[in-house]
Formats: structure tokens, C-alpha cells, sequence
């Protein structure tokens, strides 16, 4: 599944300047533990998370995410955002709780992959 | 670039402490490198992530330290030295979910007590060294597979 259609379904707020939507999803992940997300994602990945510091963009560009889902209305900090956009990483955000976005990327048929 | 067989790829990066602006910054780096010299891919993944353990370990715990790293047709090493006070239990450092991380570092995600464990599992030969008081020395190689041999695996 594209990006573009997870962004659509779930209503996601894109917070990255010139990403690419049309990327494939692999498959999710969701952790607030870096070291847990680093060693047990995948490829390709969507991360559900509500850490917002700049790390998580070295997490993602490291491991090849195809983004990352901000969840409870958390907002990247200024530095993640710059980050973000520099690496081009696609960082979103959703006011549901993470619960809410993993069902619902289930129901679009996005598994642990 | 590895067309002679001969090449070795070899450099340093300094890490400061509590620098999380660049944290990561220096394995992305070697990432990098590795994608230019055509490594094979789940290798370039194991360094990733062993690299950025280790690295984060260096910027969490220490005033400073640096990561060498030299890439040959065989392997991949990195060395990383640091400056601060040293693991007094090495044993215990490497047991999962073991952790010495303030609050306000396990706030970031951080601290877990997985990071020398992610750093084993993901490497074939990991050594510590550490004296308290004298910092710490981690080396990891992860070998390469010989294009040859490809076959075989």
C-alpha cells in the first residue's frame, strides 16, 4: 500500500516538506523504545510512536522507515522537523492515540511485516 | 570501489556527549559509506544498528569518545573509545533490560537495556573493554561475505 492512501485513510497531518507519498508500506511497527524500533523493524516500515525528539529521524533514515505516525496530537520538535526534512524522512501526525492508528492501519490491511 | 581486493576504507568520527543534535549523525555516515562501497545489504543493516547502539551508549553516558571503523573485502570493525567513568559489571551491562539511564533518558525512548544486547545479537565478534574511571572500549566486526561464496549461502 502507498503512503498516499495511509495519509488519506487515517486523515494524517504530513509535518515533512518534499517527502514522497507514493512510497510502498511494508508493513508497521509501533514502540516508544528506540532500541526496540531499531533492531525489530522493517524495511519499509510505518512507526506509530509519540516520541517526537530528533533521534527518531536517525532511527528511521538508519532502518529505511517509509515514515513515522506522531500519535495523541504530539507535535515533532522544531530540530526533528529540520531533521526530518533534511534526511527526507516523511513525519506525520494524528490526534488519535496510537491504539486508534494501529487498528485502523490493520483495517487498511497493514501488518507486522 | 572494491574492485582491488586490496581496499581498505578507514576513518574516525568524534562523538561529544549529550550532543543529541548530531546523535546518529556518525552512523548514518558509515551507513553511507558502506552503501558506496557496495556492501551486501543485511550487513550494512547489522552495522546500522549496532553502530547506532553504540554510538547513542557514548552520547547518553560519556563526556566523549570516538567510533573508527575500517572496511575490508572481509569484514566490516569499528571501534569505539570513550571517556567516560567505564562499566564496573560488563557482564551484567550485557544482561537485557539491565540499564543505568536516568529518567529524563528513558523519556526519550532511550535506556532500555537492549543496546549492548542489539549490539551482540546483530554482530559476529563483539569485545568490551573497561576500566572504571578509565572508560570504554567496544569493538565489533561484522564479516563480509566473500562475493564468491555467494553460492554457499
Amino acid at each position: 500500500m502507498k503512503i498516499s492512501e495511509i495519509v488519506k485513510g487515517l486523515s494524517l497531518e504530513v509535518k515533512s516538506a518534499n517527502v514522497n507519498l507514493e512510497k510502498e508500506v511494508t508493513g508497521g511497527y509501533v514502540s516508544d523504545l528506540l532500541s526496540d524500533v531499531i533492531a525489530n523493524c522493517k524495511e519499509g516500515n510505518i512507526w506509530i510512536t509519540l516520541q517526537t525528539h530528533q533521534n527518531i529521524i536517525a532511527v528511521a533514515a538508519l532502518r529505511e522507515l517509509s515514515g513515522i505516525i506522531l500519535v495523541n496530537g504530539k507535535l515533532p520538535n522544531a530540530d526533528t522537523l529540520k531533521k526530518a526534512n533534511e534526511e527526507g524522512i516523511l513525519l506525520m501526525a494524528s490526534s488519535l492515540p496510537a491504539f486508534e492508528i494501529v487498528g485502523r492501519l490493520y483495517n487498511l490491511g497493514i501488518r507486522c511485516r | 570501489m572494491t574492485q582491488n581486493k586490496e581496499t581498505t576504507m578507514e576513518g574516525v568520527f568524534f562523538l561529544t556527549g549529550k550532543d543529541f543534535t548530531n546523535a546518529g549523525a556518525a552512523s548514518c555516515e558509515l551507513k553511507s559509506i558502506l552503501e558506496k562501497m557496495e556492501v551486501e545489504h543485511s550487513a550494512i543493516r547489522r552495522a546500522a544498528i549496532a553502530a547506532f547502539e553504540a554510538e547513542m551508549n557514548i552520547i547518553i553516558y560519556t563526556p566523549a569518545g570516538m567510533m573508527k571503523y575500517s572496511i575490508t573485502p572481509d569484514h566490516v570493525k569499528v571501534v569505539f573509545q570513550d571517556m567516560g567513568h567505564g562499566i564496573e559489571d560488563i557482564e551484567l551491562a550485557m544482561t537485557e533490560g539491565y540499564s543505568t539511564a536516568p529518567d529524563y533518558i528513558r523519556e526519550m525512548g532511550f535506556g532500555s537495556g537492549m543496546g549492548l544486547p542489539n549490539i551482540k545479537k546483530n554482530t559476529d565478534e563483539m569485545k568490551i573493554s573497561s576500566m572504571p574511571g578509565a572508560g570504554t572500549t567496544l569493538e565489533f566486526i561484522i564479516k563480509l561475505r566473500q562475493e564468491k561464496d555467494n553460492e554457499n549461502l
